[in-house]
């Protein structure tokens, strides 16, 4: 194939699709439609008039497919896209919100009709990690990359490249230009002087001045492009149980659980739950307010917790040895942290369940013993041995219902418990039955002798832990602080440089060019030119 | 190097990075949502306490060499214990063609397995995953769930939900030693 490239008449050789020379900035003919430039005066200077390549070789698969990612529009559609998606998909619960009993095919439509059921059928309610959003986020995460690459580069070899001499085109078409200055070797010294002292970088050649600051300022996009890729990174790496661990765990009191998402390796007791209130009595600062809320103020959720840690591995189903990591009170938003772990107070089941209840058994008004069940045990006789009486439990029902077949149990978990009971007379030798439910004693049969009392009842509380683990927050935190320094370096710096284009005899053109601030640009320029003979800038953008 | 050919090697190469991130990405979203027991794969070991004989246990890896069902189940749950009764009608017959079945109550008493194992006069081996540590395994999730496992220790069969006596006869039958 023939070499493509375009060689200027000052000599030198630029790539295909370059539409203004790299070294002069002369607009290079047949090319100027790609900015924009053969309808306006001023030049279009975004990337230096250097050839984005991807404008300009679509010829293999690989090239088409590379042009599609490199393009601001697609890049800009791709995101709308994937916005009004993640919007849309919180319309709804997602399905791990939808805190229902009811598969998510029946949920959405009997719950929210007709656009429950879109919802659904779209896949909308699972969304944020459905392969579609996922590939959505990184063909936004591919176009950033592209886009940049394809950008940065010619820019950077057009920046490296600008000759300090100048086509007179190049320095005519600018926007901010002052056009037939009569000027002495005074007036340049000067006004090289003045740009120096606007900290410019002043190169001559042969008669021609540029002046140069802050070039630095046009990689911020780069820069910040560069945090947003981090940002995905640790996005990608959230993924993985080793950088990041969501989950929950319920614990009741006085009960150790194994801590879920840890490999089976940590186990947290709930050594007691506290439950306070704001008290207008004690406290008479909030009697005032409290005056007109019916309910009680919550005023602390607070679990006492022991953190336990495997000492070896034991075999799933046995109990496995531990020893105590650390202990400490979870109360909202003050977790325990141990090895990157943290829990934090999430739930409450407030003294929901029975952890025991307390009886007596009298006959003729004579008490012949006590005895305490306790739920977690629920052993299945107690002997009295003050008059040495058997009580056998006959069913025991942790959370009692009744059903077609009689007495069940809808849980294990001893939030209404029912017991029946079998005590022997010691008189008769006759065993008499007593139900217990509601906190009360039923005798099954009204030739009962024997009488069963409730004496006491002890409740206990549960507590819903999230278990948290974030290793990719400084990941994120990188990725945001890369982020906001490219954002810095591309607002609170300008790129400007000034060419000063000497035509013979005498006479200087003076060209300006600022990647933004114009305004103050034209404050900078009344300062350099201060006590020289140059003529006022016009603003040729304003003539149109 | 021709400049045009570096240029295409550069973007596929890439591009092809970009690609393998993303299908990578894809499948390691696409395995955190599907469960890891399978059919074909081997059934993980748990070693629980009997409760039908005092002082003993039973660890599955020990089982190699007969079929094993593996029945998580509670006495809080109405369709477990209606398939129980079938699990005991063919447990005789099949248990001496190297049939074993483990019942994983995940109750949270003894007293209440205990008494509905009398009750129906159960016969094969009754154990409590006290802490629910081998259901967590299982990732089990709604009772009751049962596992076939092959002579070899893989997995053969997962039903979630209860079985009737017809199909449970037809899976013993896939797992029976030769």
């Amino acid at each position: 194939m023939s070499d493509q490239s375009i060689r200027c008449e000052c000599g030198h050789l630029n790539k295909e699709g370059t539409i203004l020379c790299e070294a002069c900035g002369k607009p290079i003919e047949g090319n100027q439609h790609i900015d924009g430039n053969d309808e306006k005066h001023v030049l279009e200077m975004r990337y230096e008039g250097s050839a984005r390549r991807s404008q300009t070789y679509k010829r293999t698969f690989i090239d088409k497919t590379w042009a599609f990612f490199s393009s601001v529009k697609v890049g800009v559609w791709l995101i709308a896209i994937t916005l009004v998606l993640s919007a849309l998909g919180t319309v709804y619960p997602q399905e791990q919100f939808k805190n229902s009993p009811l598969p998510s095919s029946q949920f959405y439509a009997e719950e929210y009709g007709l656009t429950g059921q879109i919802f659904y059928q779209l896949g909308f309610h699972n969304m944020y990690s459905s392969w579609w959003y996922i590939t959505l986020v990184a063909l936004i995460g591919v176009s950033i990359i592209i886009a940049s690459i394809d950008r940065y580069v010619p820019l950077r070899r057009a920046l490296n490249n600008q000759k300090t001499k100048r086509h007179e085109v190049f320095v005519k078409r600018q926007r901010l230009v002052s056009k037939d200055n009569e000027l002495n070797e005074d007036d340049v010294n000067k006004l090289k002087e003045n740009l120096k002292s606007k900290r410019y970088k002043v190169y001559e050649d042969d008669g021609h001045v540029m002046a140069e600051k802050n070039r630095f300022s046009r990689w911020g996009a780069y820069v910040n492009h560069i945090g947003l890729i981090i940002i995905l990174l640790a996005a990608i790496f959230r993924m993985f149980e080793v950088m990041h661990v969501d989950d929950y765990v319920w614990v009741r009191e006085g009960e150790t659980r194994v801590i879920p998402s840890t490999n089976q390796e940590y186990y947290v007791e709930n050594t007691g739950f506290v439950y306070e209130e704001y008290d207008p009595e004690t406290q008479e600062q909030f009697s005032r307010a409290l005056e007109d809320v019916e309910d009680p103020v919550p005023k602390n959720f607070q679990t006492n917790a022991v953190i336990y840690r495997t000492t070896e591995e034991t075999l799933p189903g046995q109990e496995p040895e531990l020893e105590e990591v650390t202990r400490g009170e979870i109360r909202l938003n003050q977790p325990i942290t141990f090895d990157g772990y943290a829990l934090y107070q999430a739930g409450t089941q407030l003294e929901a369940e029975y952890d025991s209840m307390s009886f007596d058994v009298q006959l003729n008004d004579e008490v012949l013993g006590e005895f305490t069940f306790y739920s977690d045990e629920a052993p299945p006789e107690f002997h009295l041995e003050e008059s040495d009486i058997m009580v056998s439990v006959d069913d025991w029902y942790p959370e009692l219902e009744f059903t077609e077949n009689g007495p069940s149990s809808f849980s294990k978990f001893p939030r209404n418990p029912g017991l029946i009971f079998s005590v022997e007379n010691p008189d008769t030798g006759d065993s008499e039955r007593f139900f217990y439910l509601q906190e009360d004693i039923i005798p099954l049969s009204e030739d009962n002798e024997l009488v069963m009392n409730v004496t006491g009842v002890d409740r206990r509380s549960a507590s819903g832990l999230t278990v948290k683990k974030d290793n990719t927050l400084p990941l994120f935190g990188l990725g945001a602080g890369i982020f906001m320094i490219g954002v810095v370096q591309g607002l609170y710096w300008y790129h400007r440089r000034v060419w000063i284009h000497p035509k013979g005899e005498g006479i200087y053109h003076i060209g300006v060019h600022t990647n933004k601030n114009w305004y103050g640009m034209k404050q900078e320029l009344e300062k350099i030119t201060e006590d020289t003979n140059v003529q006022e800038f016009e603003d040729q953008q304003e003539l149109k | 190097m021709d400049k045009k050919k570096k240029r295409l090697i550069f973007r596929s190469v890439v591009l092809a990075i970009l690609a393998g991130t993303l299908v990578f990405v894809l499948i390691v979203n696409a395995g955190s949502e599907r469960p890891s027991l399978q059919e074909g794969v081997e059934a993980p070991n748990f070693k629980l306490d009997r409760l039908d004989q005092e002082g003993e246990s039973i660890e599955l890896h020990d089982l190699r060499g007969q079929g094993v069902m593996v029945n998580f189940w509670a006495t809080y749950c109405e369709p477990c214990k209606e398939e129980m009764p079938y699990m005991d009608q063919l447990y005789e017959e099949y248990h001496d063609q190297g049939i074993e079945i483990v019942a994983v109550s995940v109750d949270r008493n003894e007293s209440v397995i205990n008494n509905f194992y009398n009750r129906l006069n159960l016969t094969f081996p009754s154990t409590h995953d006290r802490n629910n540590t081998v259901m967590e395994l299982y990732e089990v999730v709604n009772l009751p769930a049962s596992f076939f496992i092959r002579p070899d220790g893989t997995i053969e069969r997962i039903v979630r939900g209860p079985v009737t006596l017809e199909s449970l006869e037809g899976y013993f039958n896939e797992i029976r030693p030769q």
